[in-house]
């Protein structure tokens, strides 16, 4: 919730700072720059670059504040890290006596040797304990005592405040709860930042990224995960749009062939494809030809659907205009519905891999012995999340690539797409 | 046997939602090579149905359309179309779009080119043959889709509203472009308009066409073309017959649009 109010914050401020120093990133004096007319005119909306930049800038500023992250200058106030003490009264057979807990709040990750300790004067003994930050502990304060809980003494105060079983007394950087049964237990400071293992800085990442490119992970390398993840998304798009693209033809074509396949593909169109995942892989097992198939599945319909509907978007003067002309049937086939449905074959194809790729990675989830989706699986299940996040990240940046490729080859290949 | 004849041709359909259309009635017609014929009408006079049917696209429910001696079952090179707009083919070039109809016969490319690049001259697309077809005006589009249609050397051509998506000025060019055509390569024309001028200017022969049933219902023989071959357009708008032929023609149309109008009124 802070963090939301933190990002409108950010989202509002720049917004206001942007506009009083002037906008350099974006100021143009092509044509759209001088309408006047903008609030309602779509294309007169373009992207505000300098705010493309903020948003990227502030999605890492808050991510290392509140990581603790060395590359971010503020931060959000960090659990407490060091030593802390308070005193607790026991009372036993009606005498007092105040005895001092000396904790040592350490990183998780070393834990450092309990030092030494004169235990003090009186029945109740100094303690000293470890305690992880983030964590908390039980402190059996009594334990060393010359009157413990087996002669009756009990906890009475925290740092002169009275306390009770269930209670709970604020002190010098933490809080002291007392169990039903009498323990105390010692919850140092948390602060605001995230620990590692739910959010780990974005340095962490970065050099885990280092890391598992050099040395892999999981028997392979990370090369070879996403490689075999983009393999597997490739082989099962491009069978299915061998299959898909001529199916749609024939639909768009033949009366039999609509007739024949259309309570198939409308059956199948609406079938997610992360729902035939265990049907695959009851008939094909959890290997490569399993993912294929699904991946198969996922770009059939996608790609029969483009096709049929290019098929239907050629102009019907076109084909008049062709057949006027003297083509014959395969020559309006191969010189004008072909090219004609080529822009919505390459629309559909760029939704088939970008649902071939979620596909994969969700397949990968599942079950698989190396694939970018695996890699995450198994480091969340031993509380990795930096590489759950790298993996994410990978991911993203890896669908992101392959749709502007597929945009690259669209402008290429069909340069006149959205201006017959 | 030669020229085109349109034997008694009568079109009837059935709606999906029950009862039936009669487009067109016992159309007859015959068209000598080279003669250049447009079709006037108000709308639903089924003047578009007659051109789809010479072409081809339909078959008609009763009669025949016979070209040189053979009837019509398809569409064939022999009947070139024109059409409004939107019937180029936009992942071609200009060249390679005028180019369609001799690269389907198989022609060699060294004929194919000449025969382009003569059309390209004529038709004054001379400087834009390497031209995306998105990137031209669309006069230069129906300029494209003239020669297109003359490349592959057709007996009839078929006109459907060919420059009705052109403004005045654009429009009033390529009316002369069509009568220079018509006049260098002497190719048998159907010409249909919505322009009353339009039919005037072109049309050898004009034919008004009366709607429910479509069927002739004057034709005229006009000099107004011959004369547009070698003056100026808007000199030939200065002869004495023509104001006088247009305000019948107009008011002749005019009449059949108050008739349709009058007819569904009572009907409602």
């Amino acid at each position: 919730m802070t963090i939301l109010l933190i990002y409108i914050a950010l989202f509002v401020g720049s917004f206001f700072a942007v506009k009083a120093v002037g906008n350099f990133l974006t100021a143009k004096s092509d044509f759209t720059s001088l309408k006047t007319v903008t609030f309602g005119d779509e294309s007169a909306v373009r992207a505000n670059r300098a705010a493309s930049v903020m948003s990227i800038v502030a999605i890492f500023l808050i991510w290392g504040a509140f990581t603790g992250s060395s590359l971010v200058p503020i931060h959000a106030p960090g659990p407490f890290i060091g030593d802390t003490t308070f005193t607790y009264t026991a009372t036993a057979d009606g005498q007092s006596d105040e005895g001092t807990v000396r904790v040592i709040v350490h990183p998780v990750a070393d834990k450092p040797e309990a030092p030494e300790m004169a235990p003090g004067d009186g029945f109740a003994k100094d303690d000293i304990a470890l305690i992880g930050a983030w964590r908390s502990g039980l402190i059996r304060v009594d334990q060393n005592d010359e009157l413990g809980r087996d002669a009756g003494a009990v906890v009475t105060a925290v740092n002169g405040t009275a306390i009770e079983p269930d209670g709970r007394v604020q002190v010098d950087n933490g809080v002291v709860n007392m169990t039903r049964r009498g323990t105390l237990n010692f919850t140092p400071y948390r602060g605001w930042q995230m620990e590692p293992v739910w959010l780990p800085s974005p340095e962490t990442v970065f050099w885990r990224l280092v890391e598992l490119s050099r040395d892999g992970y999981q028997n392979f390398r990370l090369l070879e995960h996403l490689g075999w993840s983009l393999l597997r998304v490739v082989a099962g798009f491009i069978l299915g749009a061998l299959v898909g693209i001529p199916l749609g033809y024939a639909m768009g074509l033949s009366d039999w062939f609509r007739g024949w396949f259309d309570p198939i593909v409308e059956f199948m169109r609406p079938v997610p494809p992360l729902a035939l995942i265990p049907l695959v892989i009851i008939w094909a097992g959890i290997g490569e030809p399993g993912k294929i198939i699904l991946l198969f599945l996922a770009a059939l319909w996608i790609m029969t659907i483009a096709a049929r509907a290019g098929v239907s978007g050629v102009k019907i003067t076109k084909v008049h205009a062709a057949y006027s002309l003297g083509a014959s049937k395969w020559q309006v086939m191969r010189h004008v519905i072909i090219p004609n449905s080529l822009p919505e074959i390459f629309t559909g194809a760029r939704v088939a891999m970008g649902v071939c790729w979620g596909t994969v990675v969700a397949a990968e989830l599942v079950a698989a012995e190396k694939g970018a989706g695996m890699m995450i699986m198994v480091a969340s299940r031993f509380q990795l999340t930096d590489i759950v996040i790298t993996g994410i990240i990978l991911i993203g940046v890896i669908g992101y690539g392959i749709d502007i490729l597929m945009r690259q080859a669209e402008n290429f290949l069909v340069p006149w797409k959205g201006r017959a | 046997m030669t020229g085109l004849a349109i034997d008694d041709i009568s079109m009837r359909f059935e709606l999906p939602k029950g009862g039936s259309v009669q487009a067109l009635k016992n159309v007859s017609l015959d068209l000598k090579p080279g003669e250049l014929m447009s079709v006037l009408g108000p709308s639903g006079c089924g003047k578009t149905t007659l051109l789809n049917i010479v072409a081809g696209f339909l078959a008609p429910t009763e009669g025949k359309v016979v070209l040189n001696g053979e009837t019509v079952v398809g569409p064939a090179a022999e009947r070139g179309m024109v059409f409004q707009q939107g019937a180029l083919f936009e992942w071609m070039s200009v060249r390679d779009n005028v180019g369609f109809g001799p690269k389907m016969k198989g022609m060699a490319p060294g004929e194919k080119r000449e025969i382009v690049d003569h059309l390209l001259d004529v038709t004054g697309l001379g400087d834009f043959k390497e031209k995306a077809i998105y990137e031209l005006s669309g006069g230069m589009q129906q300029r494209v889709a003239l020669a297109r249609c003359l490349a592959n050397d057709p007996d009839v051509i078929l006109m459907d509203e060919p420059l009705g998506a052109l403004d005045a000025l654009t429009r009033e060019k390529m009316q002369g472009l069509v009568l220079k055509l018509w006049r260098e390569t002497g190719k048998t024309i159907i010409l249909i308009t919505h322009s009353v001028e339009e039919a005037l200017l072109l049309g050898e022969r004009l034919l008004v066409m009366a709607p429910r049933p479509g069927r002739i219902h004057k034709e005229y023989r006009l000099p107004f073309a011959d004369m547009g071959v070698n003056a100026d357009l808007r000199e030939v708008k200065k002869h004495e017959d023509y104001n006088p032929t247009r305000e019948e023609i107009l008011s002749m149309i005019w009449n059949m649009e108050e008739e349709i109008m009058g007819r569904s009124e009572t009907s409602a």
